[in-house]
């Protein structure tokens, strides 16, 4: 190397070129082929998430990625609905909650997900709808399971970008995601009253649409009582169609 | 240059026999001995403080980190060692920041590849290993002026170093913030966990705590 100057502008510039077009292409190349991979875990979380909201934590925890996969397959059958409760053509697949998310409420084109029970494939154990919103920091979603009448939370699963760790981010926790476990959507008058995190945590209410809350996290809390109102609002046609 | 001269130096006398210098020589080993200890490059030189509060919340994620710094600092050195000849010495730094940058983008996809939960927990913080002081001191100072395999020795010593610390820190935290050690319950039941070790103030005292132990163990004053 000592024949090139290395302090010359011409060896400063080609060399920063010829830099960036080598890391460039090594990270192309390395996006390009992790792609799938990623892809499928991404697929593979949501279908997990699926289950876990309708089969309960318990049933999921023991069982491996490709179990999951062929339960998922087995029972579980999709339809796409808009707020008016409508079914459309649109594939599931082809849905992105978060981009649906962006737009107005009327023309979100949202999936449901309704799970069989794995002995009799004519018999629904729950319908599974994915919810969006916002928490303290960024974003927060999940799937909310409705059991087969129509009324009664059977599960919840919550995740989140950026919570905050111990607080906010404790929504992911299997402790508090089942204290809406058996809770209720619609009040005797069968109007929407989702269940709500209260203020405060480590009380026990009476009822089914009071959920103990998070000390220290009010705002995500509150994120997740909007989120499930905004959208049950959305499913609701849906959901009183099925009666 | 000098590294050249010395280089030159070195091919002459591989010429007239003189053994080369032995794969694990005692400098070598130190080069990899010193860096947990009287050379730590958090508890001397308080370089990665960030990454070192930030991420112990709890062991898995920890490790997963401390397994990232190793990968990209390792690889970082080596090439940088490598290509130390030919970086026009203006734009070092720049160069030092694209390979670094590089490999821990490439980290980061593998991660979310093979590691998906791990990766949800770790992203931001994989990608602020780019800004990890170790790393650019580690290439600043030894990198730049060593041979590829020094480099890789001096490499996988500081991350060696880096890691003991950060877990254990994270061993306490996890243990004593929610009473679990790899995500499996060991306090008994009913245990409450102590919300200040959740928080990164209480990494900040137990860090603290370390320092002060490893400093008055090996005599270290700061000058």
């Amino acid at each position: 190397m000592s024949k090139f100057n290395k302090n010359d502008n011409k060896y400063i510039i080609s060399y920063a070129i010829i830099m960036t077009l080598v890391f460039g292409s090594v990270l192309a190349v390395v996006a390009l082929a992790l792609k799938p991979k990623q892809d499928a875990e991404v697929l593979l979380e949501k279908q997990n998430f699926i289950l876990k909201a309708a089969l309960g934590e318990k049933a999921m925890s023991t069982m491996s990625d490709e179990e999951i996969t062929a339960l998922y397959s087995e029972t579980v059958k999709t339809v796409v609905v808009k707020a008016d409760g409508v079914k459309v053509e649109t594939e599931e697949a082809s849905i992105n909650v978060f981009k649906e998310y962006k737009k107005p409420k009327d023309v979100r084109e949202l999936p449901v997900y309704k799970v069989y029970d794995q002995a009799d494939s004519n018999k629904i154990k729950a319908y599974v709808f994915p919810v969006y919103g916002k928490g303290l920091w960024d974003f927060i979603w999940g799937y909310v399971a409705v059991e087969a009448d129509l009324k009664t939370l059977g599960g919840l699963v919550l995740d989140h970008k950026g919570e905050t760790p111990g607080l906010g981010a404790r929504i992911t926790e299997q402790e508090v995601q089942s204290r809406f476990i058996g809770k209720e959507i619609f009040n005797a008058n069968g109007e929407l009253d989702a269940p709500h995190f209260q203020k405060g945590e480590g009380n026990t209410y009476e009822g089914a649409h009071k959920v103990d809350g998070l000390s220290g996290a009010t705002i995500t809390a509150k994120g997740v009582n909007n989120m499930l109102d905004d959208y049950l609002a959305m499913y609701k046609s849906f959901i009183k169609a099925q009666k | 240059m000098s590294t050249e001269t010395i280089e030159k130096t070195n091919d002459k006398v591989v010429e007239v026999k003189k053994p080369s210098e032995p794969l694990f020589s005692k400098k070598r080993r130190q080069l990899l001995s010193n860096p947990l200890d009287e050379d730590n490059p958090i508890t001397i030189q308080v370089l990665g403080i960030c990454s070192a509060l930030a991420v112990t919340v709890a062991l898995k994620p920890t490790f997963v980190m401390a397994v990232a710094v190793t990968a990209v600092l390792v690889l970082a050195n080596v090439v940088i060692s490598a290509l130390r000849n030919t970086i026009p010495n203006r734009i070092r730094i720049i160069v030092q920041l694209v390979v670094v940058a590089s490999l821990v983008a490439i980290v980061d996809q593998v991660l979310k590849a093979y590691s998906y939960d791990i990766w949800k927990e770790l992203s931001v913080f994989i990608g602020l290993i780019i800004t990890n002081c170790i790393v650019m001191g580690r290439l600043e100072a030894f990198a730049l002026g060593n041979k590829p395999w020094d480099a890789f020795l001096d490499g996988l010593g500081n991350s060696f170093g880096y890691a003991w610390i950060i877990l254990a820190i994270a061993f306490f935290r996890e243990l004593f913030g929610s009473g679990k050690l790899f995500g499996f319950q060991v306090m008994p039941d009913g245990y409450i966990g102590n919300g200040v070790m959740m928080s990164p103030a209480g990494a900040c005292l137990l860090l603290g705590v370390l320092i002060w132990i490893v400093r008055s163990r090996s005599g270290y004053v700061e000058d």
